[in-house]
């Protein structure tokens, strides 16, 4: 299949809900946590390594081949903050929009139907790259990059931040990227004989509880 | 993968002119424009006179409040369920234009939940002159502008003034106090849009909204003859 699909998958214009949501970064900015570039830069490192590893994680499952509703189950427990838990299902939703238009399967059909408040967004993710072809790393690439490559994007519209400065962040998190993918893949692997608890389960307390507090904001500029 | 094969229930309901069920789907109506330049007072005086016959609902993309959905709900325009926000990351234009997924996802859940709708209005949050709303979002769309932000904005064109459906110059009532020539404004308008309608308001005024509910009344019963709007 074409590898082009990845670059379609993986790009911040693909129409699935992603720019209005700031992957924490926008509680963090008014804590102060992230307030500069390498304030940024740490923000996106501590993200890729925690919920980063574990999003890519259970795309790399569902593009391999793994039952998308025990995944999604599996993501359920891997987010114990609700507000967090709405926003997956709500990406979740909009992203099967776009991937049902997109790369139509009868597996994304399938999870329409089984699922229709949607799953959370890494299963149709990794579903999407599965109807397109990929293999599992490619899902656990697009998934992270989209974890970091969100807050990079959202911190230059809430700090002004010189985007210049903001892509070469991201190119430096470039070999942590493909680390992170690599092990996101093994896992999923790993889990086709060992079960799902072999998939990554790394968690970040900090953006949880600021998830919670920002869902409950009355003036915002991001969903999340 | 082959993209141009069928499968069950495979649909884009954004373009789709029917609910899965057959029925016509509601009309769907675009209101962009520049801040300030009366799109709520638009969307509320819209429904005040058009709810006792159509049943409508409305979606609001505030940029960084709920404050356009919370107007509506304290003038009582339409019942609270009938309101959603939509919320936009500091993109506005994104969100009716580029990447439409949330828009439609509160278009549709206004329709499943307060099934049969006949009307949904869909606000843009307050953007620049090249804001436009996707087709696969709405049917037809309002550009509203107003004389006080300057009589020269129909000569500056821009995508809002020249394709929207309809055009609407609000608080004419102002033009004395600021200097604005209407006179201006029509000639440039009709100069940028041809034979695409333009219409001076004054929501201040009795009955204000009239000719613009005319409009709108004028679509919904094309839209349910089942023509092409």
């Amino acid at each position: 299949m074409s590898r082009a699909a990845l670059l379609l998958l993986a790009d911040g214009r693909f129409p699935a809900g992603g720019h209005a949501h700031s992957g924490g970064v926008e509680a963090a900015v008014a804590h102060g946590a992230v307030h500069d570039t390498d304030s940024l830069e740490a923000f996106c490192r501590g993200r890729l390594h925690t919920t980063g590893l574990t999003m890519a994680g259970l795309a790399a499952a569902a593009a391999g081949g793994h039952d998308p509703l025990l995944l999604d189950d599996a993501a359920d427990a891997r987010t114990p903050a609700p507000a967090l838990r709405a926003a997956a299902r709500r990406l979740g939703r909009q992203m099967l929009r776009a991937a049902r238009a997109t790369f139509p399967s009868a597996e994304l059909e399938h999870l329409a139907t089984a699922r229709p408040q949607g799953a959370h967004q890494p299963i149709v993710l990794g579903l999407a790259a599965r109807a397109a072809g990929l293999a599992p790393v490619d899902a656990a690439y697009a998934a992270v990059y989209e974890n970091i490559g969100g807050p990079a994007t959202a911190a230059v519209r809430l700090l002004s931040l010189d985007p210049l400065d903001a892509s070469g962040l991201l190119a430096r998190l470039g070999p942590e990227i493909d680390d992170v993918a690599a092990a996101a893949a093994d896992a999923a692997t790993r889990a086709m004989t060992e079960g799902i608890d072999a998939l990554p389960s790394a968690s970040s307390p900090l953006l949880d509880i600021t998830a919670e507090q920002h869902a409950a904001w009355t003036v915002r500029l991001f969903a999340s | 993968m082959h993209l141009g094969h069928s499968l069950p229930h495979q649909h884009i309901p954004s373009v789709s002119a029917t609910r899965p069920d057959g029925s016509r789907r509601a009309l769907r109506v675009g209101l962009g424009g520049p801040v300030g330049s009366g799109k709520t007072a638009t969307v509320a005086a819209l429904c005040r006179t058009l709810r006792d016959r159509w049943c409508i609902a409305a979606v609001t993309n505030d940029i960084y409040t709920r404050e356009d959905a919370e107007y509506l709900l304290r003038e009582a325009v339409l019942p609270p369920e009938r309101i959603t926000a939509v919320e936009t990351g500091a993109c506005p234009h994104t969100a009716i234009r580029d990447d439409i997924s949330a828009n439609l996802e509160a278009v549709e859940h206004l329709e499943e939940t307060l099934h049969p709708l006949d009307l949904v209005l869909v606000e843009s949050g307050g953007d620049n002159l090249t804001a436009t709303f996707s087709k696969g979002l709405v049917d037809v769309q309002i550009f509203v502008i107003d004389v006080a932000s300057g009589d020269d904005i129909p000569r500056k064109g821009g995508p809002g003034i020249t394709t929207a459906d309809l055009l609407i110059v609000n608080k004419t009532d102002l033009a004395p106090h600021v200097g604005a020539d209407l006179d201006t404004m029509a000639v440039d308008a009709k100069r940028q849009r041809g034979d695409l309608p333009v219409i001076f308001t004054s929501l201040t005024s009795d009955d204000g909204i009239r000719e613009v509910a005319d409009w709108v009344t004028g679509h919904l019963a094309q839209w349910r003859a089942g023509a092409v709007v």
